[in-house]
């Protein structure tokens, strides 16, 4: 592809590197799990019967008025805490208007100006060991609206849809808006920064336990903006900001198509127009929103149906006395503890396995064994089932006692997997299973001595060669015994109670 | 019988019922039939729930009858609930096309409040449409007529609530007041009308106009009633977070001490600014008769100037009108109310605006029109953010007036009430009639509308209007029930007993 090819629409990656600097601003949303919603004491739970978690204040009915979530507060500046930010000593809410029939209020209830925690940082770790700081503009506490489901459009979206269906359960979910500082100066490794900056973040949400963090339900929503200038420039070009970025490898992939796709526009003699584009799973490309004849005001003023948030000093020191080892400084301690080498590390930690792993070793069993259970072979279960490895049906424990019966062993590694799926497929815990199907060693040496005299008396020829010397013939016996014990027998003990008899 | 009836305050009629000299179900077909006979004329009602009204007024007498304590001190008292506060199963339309026909599912704090202390709700009182009007003639229903003179308005957006009371259709109602809506109304049909603190009385359920001025508050024909009233719907309410968490003025108390007409030891302030031009001379007068007889009844009285109030007529057409733009936005036709154009070619964008075309009227555009305005990017902070300014000055002059003296006064309206249709094609002069009554509800203060007397050129009620800090809204209860019993007094009779026959 060249820079003649005016008709390009991506432009090739290292060109595009070589041409402009990108400027990259991430806003994340993560949606909170408190019991009730932002503003109401409706359940706030994913999914459920469409509009059956819903209120007069949620469902924005005439006359009804939001009462604020304490626990939301909370975990807004426990957010900002472990982001590193100022607490804001008084904030308001404002209401943003604009219609949209999932928004049963015609105004979201959100944080303009005056956000709770602002100016931090995140330290985040490429995939090579190196550390960015990125830093954080703010962090804002919001409610979600609901759900509109287009019915008989092209694209799934409100224009050109037959009709639309709506479900209220989500409106008022309490969320946490988190918006970057401009992420400069990073080159090509911007599209990585964005997925390491999602992924670092995701994992202080779930240390903080604060959400659940599901890209694929929406409980974490990503939204990149990106402008590029071109080299030697200093002032920011006109940026976009691509949503529908629904996993931490379509971060990457969006980030990357969007810069492949502007630097084309640009060396081309155009502009790139501000807007709002969709990123498209399927084939990684992103696409224009809705065209905005004017842009939007949203017409923001202070809520005055809620009184201001001025979070006492003593109570700001007292949450931070409550957050947990945070992500860095616990990879830190793994490393160190467990002797990990940076790669290990990162494998243990992108396979979401270190929790696992951590109770696994709790349970007794060494750190070694534990993690290539669950790094390796779990994973792999996790991959085939498309499901996160903690949702696998195996505790730890379970996990500990399959390595302890392979220690004492009593199960070879080859059963020990078969015990494991077995688990997997529900038929109850490791001995259990091992007793339904009857699967441990043969180490009764009594039973084994018999199957083997059987074998020896039944081979005598290979017995002479044995005694002549010939060890590697014990092969034969050793085959005759395993087949006689259906593959239970421990093969290398057999091996050591023939060569007993043979000498 | 039935006309003795109607005509007795509702201390009166709670006192006969607990001691079952009256039955509640008696007191309320009364006034059913009296809202029967008279509503054609006043309009005052956009609902009556006559079956509702029985049937509370019947488990009232059956407690009563039980040998049951009455659930509070009106229980089994018929009261006209303004209809901008939800009523569960009975229609709301906050006299708009846009909720013809729409049925709350929930109760506003206040309607709880009513139900539980046993006060019998008759039906849904007519209005400004979403409260914004000072005649009740921006009613989508058609307008209310005053008592006094059904050519003329009942003042609004509460016209509904007062002209019930000064019709005897009820003897208590509820009104909201947001620039005057429940003072200027009282102040026109010579009825008793109560703007409590803001935050004093809760605001779930009431159909916001603009949040941070609406407050709910008791209308009666008595100061006591209006007092017996506000201590059944004040209190702290956990779903309002601008509810204020602290005990209720003792104002039933207030009242009662009043009515020895005796205040020796208050001092009284006169604000400055409020006379002069744009004033009725019948008005002025009859303020300048309250003002002398508050002084023989003891109070000092002094001239007080809050230089800042000339604003607060000005800066309310800003603040109100942006909170309105965005109250009103949830009337979009997606999940209630009227729905226009659903024909299915239509996007929901344009079903939304051709039935917020439809839905609303002019009064209500003009308004969303100009807070639209006021809080674009741009002039938000020329426009709302001034007016804010504005608000804190005003506060400010009714701080260091309450430094001062206990209450203020000033006439309620600068009018007596006007004709039907006198004033609707220049909303200016309609905005006039809440000059007075502005302050208060910008500053967030207690105040309230009396009747002083009745003007001099035209024979209509004249209104005093007594201010009080926040959270002392029993000043102004004590000073007006003084006033109102040396009045009394002095006519020989209470004061609407002066109301031609209907």
């Amino acid at each position: 592809m060249t820079v003649a090819n005016s008709a390009a629409e991506t432009m090739d990656y290292d060109e595009v590197l070589e041409r402009f600097d990108p400027v990259m601003g991430l806003e994340v949303h993560v949606e909170l799990h408190t019991k009730t919603k932002m503003f109401c004491g409706c359940q706030n739970v994913f999914g459920g019967e469409p509009n059956t978690h819903v209120c007069p204040t949620c469902l924005g009915l005439p006359g009804a008025l939001p009462v604020l979530n304490g626990v939301g507060v909370e975990s807004a500046i426990r957010i900002g805490l472990a982001l590193n930010c100022e607490i804001a000593p008084w904030c308001r809410f404002a209401r943003k208007n604009y219609f949209y029939p999932d928004m049963p209020k015609n105004f979201q209830t959100s944080q303009y100006d005056e956000p709770i925690a602002f100016d931090g940082y995140l330290d985040v770790v490429l995939d090579d060991g190196e550390m960015v700081r990125v830093g954080i503009e703010r962090a804002h506490m919001e409610e979600d609206t609901g759900k509109s489901l287009h019915v008989g459009g092209v694209t799934g979206r409100i224009h050109g849809a037959e009709h639309s269906l709506l479900d209220y359960n989500r409106a008022g979910v309490p969320l946490i808006e988190i918006v970057t500082k401009p992420i400069e100066g990073m080159g090509a490794r911007v599209p990585e920064v964005a997925r390491a900056y999602v992924t670092a973040l995701r994992e202080l949400l779930l240390a903080l336990d604060v959400s659940d963090v599901r890209m694929d339900q929406g409980s974490m929503r990503c939204d990149a903006n990106i402008s590029l200038m071109p080299k030697g420039t200093t002032e920011f070009g006109t940026r976009t900001e691509t949503k529908n970025v629904n996993s931490l490898r379509s971060v990457e992939r969006a980030v990357r198509y969007e810069m492949t796709r502007q630097a084309a526009v640009l060396v081309a003699g155009g502009s790139i127009l501000q807007e709002t584009r969709h990123f498209q799973e399927a084939d990684g490309t992103t696409s224009p929103g809705r065209p905005k004849e004017t842009s939007e005001d949203y017409r923001y003023f202070p809520e005055p149906d809620l009184v201001p948030i001025a979070p006492r000093a003593e109570w700001i020191e007292e949450l931070r006395g409550t957050l947990p080892e945070l992500p860095w400084q616990r990879r830190k301690r793994i490393q160190t503890e467990w002797n990990l080498t940076d790669e290990e590390l990162r494998d243990l930690f992108n396979t979401g396995a270190a929790d696992l792993v951590a109770l696994t070793v709790d349970a007794g069993a060494p750190v070694g064994e534990a993690r290539s259970w669950w790094v390796q072979f779990l994973t792999q279960q996790a991959n085939v089932r498309e499901i996160e490895l903690a949702e696998l049906p195996i505790t730890p424990v379970q996990v500990a006692r399959v390595i302890e019966l392979i220690a004492e062993g009593k199960l070879t590694n080859k059963l020990a997997r078969e015990v494991v799926q077995a688990v997997l497929e529900g038929e109850g815990g490791p001995d259990e299973v091992i007793a339904a199907r009857g699967l441990e060693v043969v180490s009764d040496d009594t039973a084994l001595n018999a199957a083997v005299d059987e074998a020896l008396a039944a081979q005598p020829d290979v017995v002479e060669k044995i005694r002549g010397g010939k060890v590697q013939a014990a092969g034969a016996i050793v085959g005759a015994v395993m087949k006689a014990t259906k593959g239970q027998a421990d093969a290398k003990r057999v091996r050591e109670l023939i060569l007993e008899r043979c000498q | 019988m039935n006309s003795e009836l109607i005509k007795r305050t509702a201390a009166e009629l709670a006192a006969k019922i607990h001691t079952g000299e009256l039955s509640s179900v008696e007191v309320t077909q009364a006034h059913l039939d009296r809202i029967a006979k008279v509503d054609d004329q006043l309009r005052a009602f956009l609902h009556v729930d006559a079956e509702g009204a029985l049937a509370a007024a019947a488990k009232v007498d059956a407690d009563i009858a039980a040998g049951r304590a009455p659930s509070s001190a009106l229980a089994g008292v018929p009261l006209a609930l303004k209809d901008v506060l939800t009523t569960r199963g009975i229609p709301t339309t906050c006299g708009s096309k846009t909720l013809e026909g729409w049925i709350p599912p929930y109760d506003a704090t206040v309607t709880r409040k009513l139900r539980e202390a046993g006060v019998v709700i008759v039906g849904k009182t007519n209005m400004d449409e979403f409260a914004m009007g000072s005649s009740t003639e921006n009613s989508a229903y058609g307008p209310t007529h005053n008592p006094w003179d059904t050519t003329r308005i009942p003042g609004g957006s509460g016209g509904g609530s007062s002209a019930s009371l000064a019709g005897f259709e009820a003897p208590l109602a509820i009104g909201t007041d947001t620039g005057g809506s429940i003072r200027q109304p009282g102040s026109v049909t010579g009825t008793v009308g109560v703007k409590p603190t803001y935050g004093g009385v809760s605001r779930y359920g009431l159909v916001a106009f603009s949040s941070s001025l609406d407050q709910a508050g008791p209308c009666a024909r008595t100061v006591l009633d209006a007092a017996l009233l506000h201590e059944i719907i004040a209190g702290h309410d956990p779903l309002d977070s601008t509810s204020i968490d602290a005990p209720v003025p003792p104002v039933v108390a207030a009242a009662k001490q009043g009515a020895n007409a005796d205040l020796t030891g208050v001092k009284v302030g006169v604000v400055k600014e409020f006379r002069g031009e744009g004033y009725q001379a019948g008005v002025l007068d009859s303020f300048e008769a309250a003002v002398e007889q508050l002084r023989e009844l003891g109070a000092e009285v002094v001239e007080v100037s809050c230089p800042h109030f000339r604003y607060a007529l000005p800066a309310y057409y800003l603040i109100s009108p942006s909170e309105c733009s965005s109250n009103l936005a949830r009337f979009d036709a997606m999940r209630y109310g009227l729905r226009v154009g659903d024909d299915g070619t239509r996007s929901a964008e344009e079903v939304m605006s051709l039935s917020r075309e439809a839905g609303f009227g002019a009064e209500v555009k003009r308004r969303i029109i100009i807070g639209t305005y006021a809080l674009s990017s741009g002039y938000y902070d020329a426009y709302y953010g001034s007016a804010q300014q504005v608000r804190t000055l005003i506060i400010r002059d009714f701080e260091a007036a309450y430094q001062q003296v206990d209450v203020l006064v000033s006439p309620t309206t600068p009018t007596t009430a006007f004709k039907i249709g006198e004033r609707v094609d220049d909303p200016m002069s309609m905005y006039l009639a809440d000059l007075c009554t502005i302050p208060a509800n910008l500053a967030g203060n207690a105040a309230m509308s009396v009747p002083s007397g009745l003007s001099a050129d035209d024979g209509l009620p004249v209104g005093l209007q007594i201010m009080a800090p926040a959270l002392a809204d029993e000043r102004m209860y004590r000073v007006a029930a003084a006033f109102e019993t040396a009045r009394d007094a002095a006519a020989g009779t209470a004061f609407l007993n002066q109301i031609p026959e209907l």
